[in-house]
């Protein structure tokens, strides 16, 4: 039971750049969002957009080279983690901030078993023993839901399939009971029968430990399931943020409401798609004013010419577009 | 009046064999890829193949562009069977039925030109443009699926994902085929994207006449380009019908269990529906389980799913249903 006033995770104008050959890449430029204890926030994008980007920012495994955090900061219960040193931080990765991938082949330590990596975050985070270690990770498994979880803890990442293999990483997250948890894809490798029964997993350990989770994805309707509240990113900024009732009810940015245009739905079976004409911008040479503005079916002179600040656009709810107004109004369905 | 089917395929199966021993190899077991599919395809429609990986539906594609010679069964083209044929009289069919790849990163050679990848086809079939012509035929391709004809010399580099899917369309366009073959071709793409893609894509089967086999993962889209729908699940058919059949009246556990596993981008419709979380894992097609494929996961299972193969069948209380289409369940049942 947390007392302060100040959000979990409260990210204020980060700015990321990536010094390529083409030029500076601006990854990630001007994004500000917030996550509550014990609340989900979606942040939503298309490749590019980003929004991984942001998240390795927040967790600190950027890679800089050739990124670099030119402004902003992060900050994690009031305490900003740009500015805390190496040593501090890492104290705090894993046992109070952690983070699930999306290749789970790719993140687990292919020449170790799982038992031996889970059981490595108590031992290194909690001074457990390594028979201790290995109880508490065979415990883990069996939480996850893996069966055989005494047998299957000497086994190695390879040997499990794809959605094991997730939960594995789950119960990595989970496994020091973080107050944030950052998932980046979770799902997107697996079949739909088991990502259904990866996301029921995640979001019933989140209820459980009372975790708040970033919840990284480009597939609008995993999101309408899980999350309380979304921010819909494009070319490196926040378009919008809402709960996702209201984003999914009206959305107040063209971006938003093109994209739920343009996805086939299956409970309802229309003519032509709706389709956004036009390609996201190349990172070295994002448009002036609003960076969607040369896909955008409303943009004006001014689209072109000054980047629309977040206009509040509703209780909880802001919208980087001049014409939220009108776009809320044209989108009531 | 239907149309008249241009592809039937029947019982069509193909085993990898399983092999041991470098010097001695014998063959062990075999991967049961596909194992029993028939389906028509007729003039001017889109079938829909959707399943999860590993049920063979990519099989399915390679078995009739002939990228793959079947273990049994029969592909007919136009009453031919095509699986028996081979030289000229094999050239022909291939040129009527063409396909369009998954990876629009890696079915694109990087060393050519975008012109020399569409006009690549014209190099085996020579017959279907005079050589003169072919750099014409190869911009009015590119202007068909909606790519800059003065774009013919650059390379699939420069191209972004949704643009080289073009190329690869116009490609399969390129000998004016009757069936296009299309494996999971937006599944790599951001949706926003996708949208296009599917948009070119049925826009192009009106304008020529196309008739589709579109396999892929994603349900919703497979329900919008879709006239009919195949459900597969470890190298079989576990369901068949018309779209609305199969999505708004699905009869086998595997379906309903699919459907209710998609996401729906609506938070107010999510939580109004039933959803049902399989357990386990899918078997491995080396060892599928007896008698019925889905029975290890299906909480309907009975003795009787062990020991009898459930056929490919419309269920008889079904019969005179308006929504009469087959299933391959026991005990097949609306929910």
């Amino acid at each position: 039971m947390t007392t302060t006033t100040a959000p979990l995770l409260d990210v204020r104008d980060l700015h990321v750049e990536f010094h390529t050959r083409d030029g500076v890449a601006k990854a990630v430029n001007g994004v500000s969002y917030t996550v509550e204890a014990g609340r989900t926030l979606a942040v939503l994008g298309e490749s590019g957009s980003g929004k991984s980007v942001t998240a390795q920012a927040v967790m600190g495994i950027l890679d800089t080279p050739p990124g670099r955090i030119t402004a902003g900061q992060v900050l994690f219960r009031g305490q900003d983690l740009l500015t805390m040193g190496e040593e501090h931080r890492r104290r705090l990765r894993g046992a109070k901030l952690a983070m699930i991938f999306q290749d789970a082949l790719s993140a687990l330590n292919p020449v170790m078993t799982v038992g031996a990596q889970l059981g490595e975050m108590y031992e290194v985070h909690q001074g457990m023993s390594r028979s201790d270690a290995r109880a508490r990770a065979v415990q883990l498994m069996d939480r996850v839901r893996i069966p055989a979880a005494k047998q299957r803890a000497g086994d190695y990442p390879h040997q499990f399939s794809g959605g094991m293999r997730q939960r594995i990483m789950i119960a990595m997250a989970v496994a020091l009971e973080p107050d944030l948890i950052i998932a980046d894809e979770p799902t997107t490798a697996l079949d739909v029968t088991v990502q259904a029964q990866v996301m029921d997993l995640l979001a019933e350990l989140r209820r459980e430990y009372a975790t708040g989770l970033v919840l990284i994805t480009h597939d609008l309707g995993v999101v309408a399931d899980v999350a309380d509240h979304i921010a819909v990113m494009y070319a490196g900024r926040v378009m919008e943020s809402a709960p996702v009732a209201e984003l999914y009810a009206r959305p107040a940015h063209p971006y938003t409401r093109g994209l739920l245009d343009s996805i086939p739905r299956l409970d309802r079976k229309g003519r032509e798609l709706y389709a956004i004409k036009g390609l996201p911008p190349s990172l070295t040479a994002v448009p002036p004013g609003c960076p969607f503005n040369p896909r955008c079916p409303m943009a004006q002179d001014i689209c072109r010419t000054d980047r629309p600040p977040l206009h509040p656009a509703g209780p909880g709810r802001v919208s980087a577009c001049h014409f939220w107004k009108e776009t809320l109004e044209g989108s009531a369905r | 009046m239907t149309p008249e089917p241009l592809l039937q395929v029947t019982d069509l199966v193909k085993h990898y064999p399983l092999t041991r021993g470098i010097l001695f190899r014998k063959q062990v077991g075999a991967v049961h890829a596909v194992d029993g599919v028939s389906f028509t395809l007729r003039r001017g429609e889109t079938l829909g193949i959707v399943g999860e990986s590993g049920c063979g539906k990519s099989t399915v594609a390679r078995l009739l562009v002939g990228l793959e010679r079947p273990t049994a069964g029969q592909i007919r083209y136009r009453g031919e069977d095509i699986t028996k044929l081979s030289g000229p009289a094999l050239r022909t069919v291939r040129r009527n039925i063409q396909m369009v790849f998954q990876d629009p990163y890696t079915s694109l050679n990087p060393r050519m030109t975008v012109g020399d990848i569409v006009g690549e086809p014209f190099e085996i079939h020579p017959e279907a443009a005079p050589k003169g012509d072919r750099r014409q035929r190869v911009r009015e391709l590119l202007d068909v699926v909606g790519l800059n004809p003065e774009h013919i010399n650059r390379y699939p580099h420069q191209f972004s994902g949704g643009q080289r899917q073009r190329i690869g369309i116009a490609r399969g366009l390129a000998l004016r085929p009757e069936v296009i073959v299309a494996d999971e071709p937006v599944s790599a793409l951001d949706v926003s994207v996708q949208a296009q893609v599917v948009n070119l894509m049925q826009r192009l089967q009106g304008q020529f006449g196309l008739s589709y086999v579109f396999i892929a993962h994603d349900l919703s889209v497979v329900r919008h380009i879709s006239d009919r729908v195949a459900v597969m699940y470890l190298g079989r058919f576990a369901e068949a019908g018309t779209d609305e059949e199969i999505y708004d009246h699905p009869t086998h556990p595997y379906t309903q269990a699919l459907l209710s596993a998609v996401p729906v981008p609506d938070p107010a419709a999510g939580a109004a529906r039933g959803r049902i979380i399989l357990t386990g894992d899918v078997p491995s097609p080396a060892a599928p389980p007896s008698g019925c494929r889905f029975r290890t996961r299906c909480w309907k299972a009975t003795e009787r799913c062990a020991a009898e193969v459930p056929a490919l069948a419309v269920p008889a209380w079904l019969k005179d249903g308006p929504a009469a289409h087959a299933s391959a369940c026991h005990y097949a049942a609306e929910r």
